[in-house]
Formats: structure tokens, C-alpha cells, sequence
């Protein structure tokens, strides 16, 4: 049986409470994170259906929603997914050699996870970075003005640190 | 110099801080408001400033306000779109993050003029460190009696939250940020009936942008009157000015409406001109989703006149010859980037986008997605060029929202001003079948 740990549940609580009663189900997004955050990185079903409970709805509302936005992992991901901007800017100032490079170091294709789970490969669309391109997301962190040698310290760091990086990362948790 | 009303302080230490930005004269907005005006003055106010909405449609912000149903019993609400996701434009993410106390203070500020006692900042998910900075802005704010109950003991009371979004550039849409705020996917509604009638939970809304919900802070504090002093015509205050690409000082930029796109471009103030000594080959001056135009149109408009940076200069000679203003998201294209490419990723980028709703949309994005990609990697036909202009056309006005013409107005414009490149493109592959 999945269940919040006591500090996510009290979170979860206080979320809840920001929506008129009755309108519960606008905690949903703000849950998935905490969830996705507290279950490795991804909301399995069992996640999800736990996330339904908590917020009194069917579970199917939560699976519509999970598979839409693109934040929320319905797959295990890696403990830290490089989420690389290939939009305009970011393209303009040399996004694909980010992401070639990180292809090559990390040998994987975009969508991947490396051998020891470490990291998976994600291009996405614009993330208001644009005047700071190229750049890439890992966790809550924005990594700006991109070389190659700083991806590579950047992985580097990460491999060391061996933490499952996560869009809340005590930002919100310990709010 | 330009005159700064939004980011005046921006470069004071500690300007974060509830204390630093109140030294600024900060929150004396909600005090003007709360104690010597009523909720209709401030309306009143914003309307006399000519401020327009400015996450890109660019709506008389205060007309907006005026629509909210009065006669309804229902709770209003204030929701701020912070979802800022078009691409070429991070000028709210730099507000927020250094100055988020100019956010709270118009949230209160506007909140008062709408009636509403709970209100909520959406915000992109991506930006989940921002969430943070605006969560402890809120918590100084209710801890000095700005926010909560009886505010500045008057008997106005209001709650203000933050609410994530998760990725979905859809959900920037006014309609579909609501769906998402009560918990669904980001399908954008039918109008009308528009959120200041049915907006969030049904009840009256209005949906504004971080910057438009920041100049209502000036506006009060100096007047709507002395406010529409600032800019030109109808284009009216300062705006702030994402620049990125091919330029030598990217980044955000506060100017007054007015300002010629030359000096933008070019002078040091702003964004230093064309990196590598370069040449300028093109502009998309406000976010993907505005036409692109060939250096020579972006500087001077068809009849000769400098363009400058106003909602209706840059809007000069309509589609044939002009673009928009739109988020303010300023991108520069020197005279080596690859309009096709470039074209490809906003492509790519509308189909990803597409919240599946509508058929035109949904499909149509996809198909111009695959005609460029094939294009830019030499498999493409000379054919594929008008082939990808009429999807464009059969998206444009027949979509819920407006994601479709956003998607279809720069593969018309590219295609309008460059059409010899993609020509050229189509010529790799009449090459290649020459060949074998």
C-alpha cells in the first residue's frame, strides 16, 4: 500500500486546503508533484490511484491528467533527467550540440536511460530561458549559457552527488 | 533612458526582501488603494492608463475588468497567468524571480478593484523555483498585514496562492489555464461565455498576465492619466522586452512604447546589436507566434517610416508586410540561421503543444511538422512548400483558440518573406533523385 510520508501528507493537507470545498480535484496537479517527488521520480498507477483517494476522485481523472502534461513521468525515468530546450533561441545558440554531446558522453539516444540509471536524456520545448541559451533543467535547477565543458561538469557534479534530483527539491516541501 | 516603472529597483541588494522593497516605497500601491479609493476608482484608473493586456493579446486591460459580473452572488477571483511558455519570451520568470514583491502588491492591488477575496498565481511548472520565491513574498506579505484578514485594518480581506502548472504550453490560454486550475487537462473552452462571466468554478474571473497584473502598481501610484503620458497612441506605459538569439546582449529590457526597433536592436543601452560583427537577417518581434520579418521590414515599415516598438507600428502593413507585438518576445536571426530550421523548431513546437482538442489543429500541426522536417533534411519537394502554406491556411480561424493561428501564422510568413529558402531546400532533394 503506497502512502505519503508524514511531512508529504501534511503538505498534501495544506495544498488541499488552498480550493474552495468541494473543489479538491484543483489540488491535483500540485499532488502529482508531491508524489512524483516522494515515488522515485514517477507516478506509477498505484501512485496515481493513491493521488485519486487523496483528493476523493475516480482514478481515471488523474490518469487523463498525469498523461497530459508534460512534466509527469508515467515511466521510471533516471535519477536525474536532462531536459534539454531545443526551441528557437536555444537551437539558435546551439542546442543539438548539447544534446549530441550529451548523446556521446552519456551513450544514450534522447529518450534513453544510461546503463547505471543515472541519467535520462529529455528534449523539450521552450523553458523561458531564452536570453540565457542553450540551456538545460535537471530537477528545479536551470543550467544557462551551455558550453560542453559545462555539461560535463555538470554531469560530472551529478554523478558524484548521486541524488535523485526532483522539480520540488525542498523548495516547496519545506515551505 | 529610458523611464522604468517595473524594474526601477531591480538591482537594489535584497529588493527580494518584503523590507527592502517596501523601503522602495513598495505596497504603496494597496495603501492608496484600500484607504482613499474605491474598488471602481482603481478600475477607473487602469482604464484611463491605456494599459494593455500584456502577455500578448494585448486587450484594454481595464475593459477587461469592467466586464466582470457585478450582479453576481458568486465569489470572484483574480488568477494571474504566469505560464509564461512562448517561445522567445522569459520576461515574467525575471520579474518574479527578482522582484516578486511587484507581483504580490498588483495581485492585492487588482484583487481590491475586482472584488475578489482569494486569488491565484498559475504558474508554469517548469519555473518550480520561482514557486518558492513567490510562496515566501506571500508569507512576508501576510506577515505584515497585506494579506489575510482586514488588510491595513480596513474590510478588505484576501488569500493569495500559488499554483503549479505542470508543463503545457496550452494552458497559457485563459480558458485552458482555468480547466487546469480545477484539476483537468488544459483543453481550452468555448467563449462565451468568458471567465469574467464563467471563469473558475463558473464564477466571474479575470485572467491577467504577471506584467499587466505589475503595471497596475505604477499606474496607481502615479495616476492612469500621467501613466498614458508614457509610449505613443494607443500603445501607452513601458513594457518589458525578452531579447534572445543572434544578439550581443541577450535578455530583459524595460522600454517605452515608442521606442524605435532600430535603436533596440542596435544601440548598447539595449541589446547591442548582431553578435559577430554579423549581418541581421531576420526578426520575430513578439514570441513564436507573430509573423517573422526580413531585416529591412522590422526596421522600417513598407511605406518608409521607422518601425517602432508600439503594438500598432509593428502591426503596419498587416500580414503582407508587418507582425505584432505580442509577448514582447524579441528574437534575432543573423544572416546564417536557417529560416526553414528555424521554422522546424517552432513547427515541432506547435505540434508538441497542441492540446488535441481541435482536428485542424491536432493534425494540421503534425503535417507541417513532417513537411519541414523534411524539408530542412533534404528529402523535401518543391510542392511541399505550397502544400505546407494551405495547411497553414486551413488551421488559421477554424480552431477553439488561438494555438492553431499561432501555429500557422509564422510557417505564412516565412514562407511570404523567404521563399526562395525554402526553394532552396526542395532543390537538395531535386538534386539527390538527379543523381541516382
Amino acid at each position: 500500500m503506497i502512502e505519503f510520508s508524514k511531512e508529504a501528507k501534511a503538505k498534501a493537507d495544506q495544498i488541499i486546503g488552498r480550493y474552495p470545498q468541494g473543489k479538491q480535484k484543483s489540488a491535483m496537479l500540485p499532488l502529482l508533484h508531491l508524489a512524483q517527488s516522494e515515488f522515485d521520480g514517477w507516478l506509477s498507477p498505484e501512485v496515481m490511484d493513491y493521488v485519486a483517494s487523496l483528493m476523493a476522485v475516480k482514478p481515471i481523472e488523474v490518469y487523463e491528467v498525469a498523461t497530459f502534461y508534460s512534466m509527469f513521468n508515467t515511466k521510471p525515468v533516471g535519477k536525474c533527467l536532462l531536459e534539454v530546450c531545443q526551441t528557437s533561441s536555444c537551437w539558435l545558440r546551439g542546442s543539438n550540440e548539447i544534446v549530441d554531446h550529451i548523446r556521446r558522453k552519456l551513450n544514450i539516444e534522447v529518450g534513453e536511460t544510461s546503463a547505471d540509471g543515472m541519467f535520462t536524456l529529455k528534449t523539450v520545448e521552450c523553458l523561458g530561458s531564452c536570453g540565457t541559451a542553450p540551456m538545460l533543467q535537471c530537477g528545479a535547477d536551470f543550467h544557462e549559457n551551455l558550453t560542453v565543458e559545462k555539461v560535463d561538469a555538470l554531469i560530472d557534479e551529478l554523478k558524484n552527488k548521486k541524488e535523485r534530483s526532483s522539480y520540488l527539491k525542498s523548495l516547496v516541501l519545506n515551505s | 533612458m529610458g523611464r522604468k516603472l517595473l524594474l526601477e529597483h531591480i538591482n537594489e541588494p535584497g529588493i527580494q526582501t518584503f523590507e527592502v522593497y517596501r523601503k522602495k516605497g513598495g505596497y504603496s500601491s494597496v495603501e492608496k488603494a484600500l484607504k482613499t479609493m474605491k474598488p471602481d476608482d482603481v478600475t477607473e484608473e487602469v482604464k484611463k492608463s491605456g494599459l494593455r493586456g500584456r502577455g500578448g493579446a494585448g486587450f484594454p486591460a481595464g475593459m477587461k475588468w469592467s466586464f466582470i459580473d457585478k450582479k453576481s452572488e458568486k465569489p470572484r477571483y483574480l488568477v494571474c497567468n504566469a505560464d509564461e511558455s512562448e517561445p522567445g519570451t522569459f520576461k515574467d520568470r525575471y520579474l518574479m524571480e527578482k522582484i516578486p514583491h511587484i507581483l504580490i502588491e498588483g495581485m492585492i492591488t487588482s484583487s481590491y478593484a475586482l472584488g475578489a477575496k482569494t486569488s491565484y498565481i498559475y504558474i508554469r511548472g517548469e519555473y518550480m523555483y520561482i514557486v518558492r520565491i513567490l510562496e515566501k513574498a506571500i508569507e512576508e506579505a501576510y506577515a505584515n498585514g497585506f494579506l489575510g484578514k482586514n488588510i491595513l485594518g480596513t474590510d478588505y480581506s484576501l488569500d493569495l496562492y500559488v499554483h503549479p502548472g505542470a508543463g503545457a504550453y496550452i494552458c497559457g490560454e485563459e480558458t485552458a489555464l482555468l480547466e487546469s486550475l480545477e484539476g483537468k487537462r488544459g483543453n481550452p473552452r468555448l467563449k462565451p461565455p468568458f471567465p469574467a462571466i464563467a471563469g473558475l468554478y463558473a464564477c466571474p474571473t479575470v485572467v491577467n498576465n504577471v506584467e499587466t497584473i505589475a503595471a497596475v502598481v505604477p499606474i496607481i501610484n502615479m495616476g492612469g492619466d500621467e501613466y498614458s503620458k508614457i509610449g505613443v497612441g494607443k500603445s501607452t506605459g513601458t513594457k518589458l522586452i525578452s531579447a534572445s538569439g543572434h544578439i550581443n546582449k541577450p535578455g530583459v529590457y524595460e522600454i517605452e512604447l515608442g521606442l524605435p526597433v532600430e535603436e533596440f536592436i542596435f544601440s548598447e543601452e539595449y541589446c547591442g546589436g548582431i553578435w559577430k560583427d554579423r549581418r541581421m537577417k531576420a526578426v520575430v518581434a513578439g514570441g513564436s507566434s507573430v509573423p517573422i520579418l526580413p531585416a529591412n521590414l522590422i526596421l522600417t515599415t513598407a511605406k518608409g517610416e521607422p518601425r517602432l516598438m508600439t503594438y500598432e507600428s509593428l502591426a503596419d502593413g498587416g500580414f503582407a508586410t508587418g507582425t505584432m507585438l505580442g509577448s514582447g518576445g524579441f528574437i534575432v536571426l543573423d544572416e546564417t540561421a536557417s529560416i526553414v530550421e528555424n521554422l522546424y523548431t517552432f513547427a515541432r513546437f506547435y505540434h508538441h503543444e497542441s492540446c488535441g482538442q481541435c482536428s485542424p489543429c491536432r493534425e494540421g500541426t503534425g503535417w507541417m511538422e513532417k513537411i519541414l522536417h523534411r524539408l530542412q533534411n533534404g528529402h523535401g519537394k518543391k510542392e511541399d512548400i505550397d502544400i505546407l502554406v494551405d495547411v497553414a491556411k486551413k488551421i488559421e480561424g477554424n480552431t477553439i483558440c488561438p494555438l492553431g493561428d499561432a501555429a500557422a501564422w509564422p510557417v505564412a510568413s516565412a514562407v511570404r518573406h523567404f521563399r526562395k529558402e525554402f526553394e532552396e531546400a526542395a532543390l537538395v532533394h531535386a538534386h539527390k533523385e538527379l543523381v541516382a
